[in-house]
């Protein structure tokens, strides 16, 4: 018999799902360093997009890119497949665990039963593993969780199959075989000059260190732009949901991004790299900073020292700050 | 941030933590278990007493004979009349029509079926609305 899944708590669903999987395959990798080899961080600001009813908001890239991207640049090859039947979806997942493997899915948070109602929303991007199944209930090891759980075949089926932006479409993904010599040097260069790229030198305006300034903008224009103040201050709350709800890794995953640069300094023996946390780092205080700045505009609404427009100055700073990190990096990877 | 300044403010976590990275007392970035930040707690409350705003409004309205059931339950469900579409496989401007009480009680049980399927209650529950407040 194989031994059990060991379970592993994460700060980020996707890095986790990755990682956890690889870990219990016998190939060792921490949560960072699949977060930066899959080059996870980013921005985009996106007001023509609406994801329950507010301007798309994000700081890590597309669902689903981490796990690929940690498994191109290693070495590690994988199967990937999403289906059209749901029956079909659930009857080779079945195979899959009764087979000995674990497997990556992905989901509809809303429809997951094991999290507390307030963090249920229709959000399709998430990520868990399913390591076995028992009497129509699925042993699930969800990354974001301390320990692993027990999730219902119904809705497990219905939060795979959910519809709308991001939809799962019902995809499972797994690691099949590993490098003997995996080469880490290259598959962290790579990974750093892909975000230092995504980040610096997408030639659009809502994504990167440029969707960070688009971002201040328009949260300088919200007390104009949208007239009821409640609706103006759900906008602002959105966006710091999506740096700091579980699952996010805090500061909009920086603090994790920097662990990672620590984490390849360290292994390449390259300073500058370490150098690079400590920067990115700071960038994690002053989204913090940001964070609380804008939970205080919301709680306390008009105590006056904390006004939208100093919201988009801090903003601008984070930017700046931001922009300086990633070509700093850029010329030390 | 630093891993004693790692903050364990009241939550909607249930008395779970959640995993976030901090730097120990010689740099080092270690893991650590937070029981929840003030900030994350504001915004999230936010966005939980909007969903209650929301569905205390279309009960109203459902109960003023504005909306029918259907409305109430993909509400609960924070769902859109497009993502209830696209979920339960029919054209918007059907499921709109379905927003119409006059509409909605002339409906087939198949059609509510496929509703009750997708939104996860009962072919009795679709029909009506609790009576109480619901709990967010």
């Amino acid at each position: 018999m194989k031994p059990a899944f060991r379970h592993l708590h994460a700060a980020h669903c996707e890095s986790g799902v990755t990682a956890s999987l690889f870990a219990n395959a016998g190939f060792s990798i921490s949560e960072p360093m699949a977060f930066g080899i899959g080059s996870g961080l980013f921005f985009v600001h996106a007001p023509f997009v609406t994801v329950m009813g507010f301007p798309l908001t994000s700081y890590r890239t597309y669902p689903g890119t981490i796990f690929r991207k940690v498994c191109r640049r290693l070495g590690v090859s994988y199967r990937m497949k999403a289906y059209r039947s749901r029956g079909r979806a659930m009857a080779e997942l079945d195979a899959l665990l009764t087979g000995g493997t674990p497997v990556g899915l992905q989901a509809n948070i809303h429809w997951l039963p094991y999290f507390p109602p307030e963090f249920r929303s229709q959000f399709n991007g998430h990520n868990l593993i399913a390591t076995g199944v028992e009497d129509g209930a699925y042993d699930i090891s969800d990354p974001v969780l301390e320990t692993a759980v027990k999730c219902p075949a119904d809705a497990l089926a219905r939060a795979r199959f959910s519809k709308g932006p991001l939809a799962p479409r019902g995809v499972v993904y797994y690691p099949v075989s590993f490098p003997k010599e995996p080469d880490f040097s290259r598959a962290v260069r790579a990974g750093i000059r892909d975000t230092c790229r995504q980040n610096l030198h997408l030639p659009l305006p809502w994504t990167g260190v440029r969707g960070i300034r688009h971002l201040a903008r328009k949260v300088r224009a919200y007390p104009e732009k949208i007239k009821d103040p409640r609706r103006a201050r759900l906008t602002l709350a959105f966006v710091i949901r999506m740096q700091e709800e579980v699952g996010t890794g805090g500061a909009g995953f920086r603090f994790m991004y920097a662990a990672f640069l620590q984490e390849a300094g360290r292994m390449l023996s390259h300073d500058p790299l370490l150098r690079a946390s400590e920067m990115m780092t700071s960038t994690g205080d002053l989204w913090r900073e940001f964070g609380a700045a804008a939970a205080r505009l919301i709680k306390e609404r008009d105590d006056g020292r904390v006004t939208y427009n100093s919201l988009g100055d801090m903003l601008e700073g984070i930017a700046g700050r931001e922009e300086q990190v990633l070509r700093f990096l850029l010329a030390a990877a | 941030m630093r891993d004693v300044e790692v903050p364990q403010d009241e939550s909607f976590y249930a008395g779970h933590s959640r995993a976030c990275y901090a730097v120990d007392r010689q740099g080092r970035y270690v893991l650590v278990k937070s029981r929840g930040w003030q900030v994350e707690t504001i915004a999230t409350a936010e966005a939980v007493e909007d969903q209650m705003l929301r569905v205390e409004s279309v009960r109203s309205d459902v109960l003023a004979g504005r909306l029918s059931p259907l409305a109430f339950h993909m509400t609960v469900r924070q769902l859109t009349p497009r993502l209830l579409a696209g979920n339960v496989g029919m054209f918007r401007w059907r499921v709109r029509r379905h927003m119409r009480p006059a509409v909605f009680v002339r409906l087939p049980e198949r059609i509510l079926l496929r509703y009750a399927e997708c939104l996860d209650v009962t072919l009795d529950q679709i029909r009506r609305i609790p009576d109480q407040r619901a709990s967010p």
